[in-house]
């Protein structure tokens, strides 16, 4: 990624007048792997150089959404009782907006198209529904919280179970 | 004054842009990063990287304080805000002048102009630039009278609004009333702005903007790009000139954007924005972008300028070095924004970790990406992975060329919109040039794969 895209084009230009069907320029700081393919040279990058970090900040890792999903019990199945998952990493809320009471709350009966939440992924903001009949028993994850794909979010008794 | 270091307040291929734009030119950079971006490319690649907060937007690169403090902390000269975020944000620019530093972007009386849709309608309406009948409304009543004036249907749009966000259609007068009455309340929930006008709908319209460059007092353009192909008002193909436009329109809107930007003295790179009304010939103002833009490769594979370069070397308070009759425009261009969704599934957004990242290479063609092999794609940010560019010297080459480009990109690890823009370009449609906004369901529809109802909440 030192090179410039220029670079690799004059690169190009020099294979293709050649027999060679591959390159591969390693560096400290990058390593390029050109290719000749049916559709035409492909190029793939790996960035060596490690960041340069400025101050104390980020020495820790980020909070990752791996930490909460490994402190996940593992679930074991109860007889009438559905896990609510998310079908998509995201952050998880509770409510439509920020002050606004929430979609449900233990106890609450819901539907099968009853929305229970809401899950924030890429700027896009998805519900979730609690796909079975039946009563809200625990919620999981609290409001604004990362979560990952098809972590638990809610428990629900199936009605009639 | 010349700038020695830049401090990018941005992420993604963005961030990796201005990098390459700051090397080229021997500037240093310094980027910010949040906790969830410490490893990014964009990390690896600045000379400095420092962490400005948790990765959440809000928390880090939406956060006025913690920026302009590490800029300060790393002795920036500068800040490059690159596209969304804090890029046309008022309160960076000034705080950028409080602490000595100086902003990449318009003047602040610049993004005040433009940045309230009603004030910028204004300066289009003193420029003398032809906007879609149309205005603001307080009243029911005062509603209804304007409504007739414009004709049905038409849109109820909010001031705060943009990206398709508080936009209603009202098609009879019936439902005029209570929709004005929602768009008000919803407008006033999620942009703090209750304010809502109402505009001429226009039943097949084309996205059409002219890039425009200004050091305060001379104001050039650099020709147009057509974005008609969105889904949800975002755009996924961009190209360079726009296709299959009358030249009375074309040399029309790129005229109309020169005057804005002489009217407002705008002072940096902007986009003119017009809606192309493809019944009636005509085009109407929509709004002005005061930013870099995603899609300003194709600008940049016409013209062979540095887009970037340009904005530093303003922003350094250089006046204009190029001429309107230095800008020669050779060939068309065209960019898919290839993103980590799965269009199979209505463009679910698939975040996770890169396995694999091969891109086209070559001349004439161009690949604006952050993603590498073992690359993360937070959840958090939006789902552009990358930006494949070519260029040819007929339209039709540059179609047969990104299918050659596309065809040789294989992601791995998250799903990708890849093979939606290769059945895009195998489209008639689309082939023939010159879409409207519509087309783009139109296509789905034509695949089967139509799409559900709007998700979002306004």
């Amino acid at each position: 990624m030192i090179l410039t895209s220029d670079d690799v084009d004059d690169i190009i230009r020099i294979l293709d007048s050649s027999f060679y069907d591959e390159l591969r320029i390693k560096t400290d700081t990058f390593d390029l792997y050109l290719r000749r393919s049916p559709a035409g040279w492909t190029q793939e990058t790996h960035t060596l150089s490690p960041p340069h970090m400025i101050g104390e900040a980020g020495a820790e890792a980020a909070p990752t959404i791996a930490a909460a999903k490994a402190a996940e019990p593992v679930e074991a199945e109860i007889d009438g009782v559905t896990a609510v998952r998310t079908p998509m990493g995201g952050a998880f809320y509770r409510a439509p907006k920020p002050g606004a009471p929430p979609f449900v709350e233990v106890g609450d009966e819901v539907g099968e198209h009853t929305v229970i939440g809401i899950i924030e992924t890429m700027k896009l903001m998805n519900s979730i529904s609690a796909g079975v009949v039946g009563t809200v028993i625990e919620i999981r994850v609290p409001d604004g919280r990362l979560v990952e794909a098809e972590q638990v979010l809610m428990r629900i008794r199936r009605s009639g179970a | 004054m010349n700038i020695r270091r830049v401090f990018i307040a941005n992420r993604g291929e963005i961030a990796v842009r201005i990098i390459r734009a700051c090397r080229s030119l021997g500037v240093e950079t310094v980027v910010a990063a949040s906790e969830a971006d410490l490893d990014a490319v964009p990390a690896r690649l600045a000379d400095r990287t420092i962490c400005i907060g948790p990765p959440r937007s809000s928390d880090s690169y939406l956060n006025v304080e913690a920026i302009v403090e590490a800029a300060v902390r790393t002795k920036a000269d500068a800040i490059h805000p690159g596209y969304g975020f804090l890029s046309e944000n008022v309160r960076l620019a000034r705080a950028c002048r409080a602490r000595g530093l100086v902003f990449i972007g318009p003047s602040e009386a610049n993004l005040e102009a433009v940045g309230d849709k009603l004030r910028a309608r204004r300066h289009a309406v003193e420029a003398g630039l032809p906007l879609a009948a149309g205005g603001p409304v307080d009243s029911t009543g005062q509603a209804m009278a304007l409504a007739e004036r414009i004709g049905w249907p038409l849109l109820v749009k909010a001031v705060g609004g943009g990206g398709g966000r508080g936009l209603k259609l009202v098609s009879e007068p019936s439902r005029l009333a209570e929709t004005v009455e929602l768009a008000k309340a919803e407008a006033g929930a999620a942009f703090a702005d209750s304010r809502v006008y109402l505009e001429r709908f226009v039943a097949s319209g084309r996205h059409v903007e002219v890039q425009i460059v200004g050091d305060g007092e001379s104001v050039i353009h650099l020709g147009d790009r057509d974005c008609s192909v969105q889904r949800r008002y975002q755009k996924l193909v961009e190209e360079a000139p726009a296709p299959c436009l009358p030249e009375r329109a074309r040399s029309g809107m790129r005229q109309a954007a020169v005057a804005f930007g002489r009217h407002l003295k705008y002072l940096g790179l902007g986009t003119v924005e017009f809606l192309y009304d493809r019944n009636r010939e005509e085009f109407y103002f929509l709004e002005m972008n005061a930013r870099i833009q995603v899609e300003h490769p194709v600008t940049e594979a016409i013209t062979g300028l540095d887009l970037v370069a340009e904005q530093i070397a303003i922003a350094e308070g250089r006046t204009l070095r190029l001429a309107q009759e230095d800008i020669r425009f050779e060939g068309c261009a065209i960019e898919c924004r290839l993103n980590a969704e799965d269009w199979t599934r209505d463009f679910r957004p698939t975040p996770g970790r890169i396995e694999a990242a091969v891109f086209p290479a070559g001349p004439n063609v161009r690949v604006d990406t952050h993603i590498e092999a073992g690359s993360s794609v937070p959840p958090f940010y939006d789902s552009l992975l990358a930006k494949i560019i070519v260029r040819a010297a007929q339209r039709g080459d540059a179609v047969d060329r990104m299918k050659s480009a596309l065809s040789a990109c294989d992601v791995r690890g998250v799903s990708t919109n890849r093979d939606m823009h290769l059945a895009l370009l195998d489209d008639a449609e689309f082939a023939a040039g010159g879409v409207d906004t519509a087309y783009f369901n139109r296509f789905l529809e034509r695949r089967g794969s139509a799409p559900s109802a709007a998700r979002n909440p306004l």
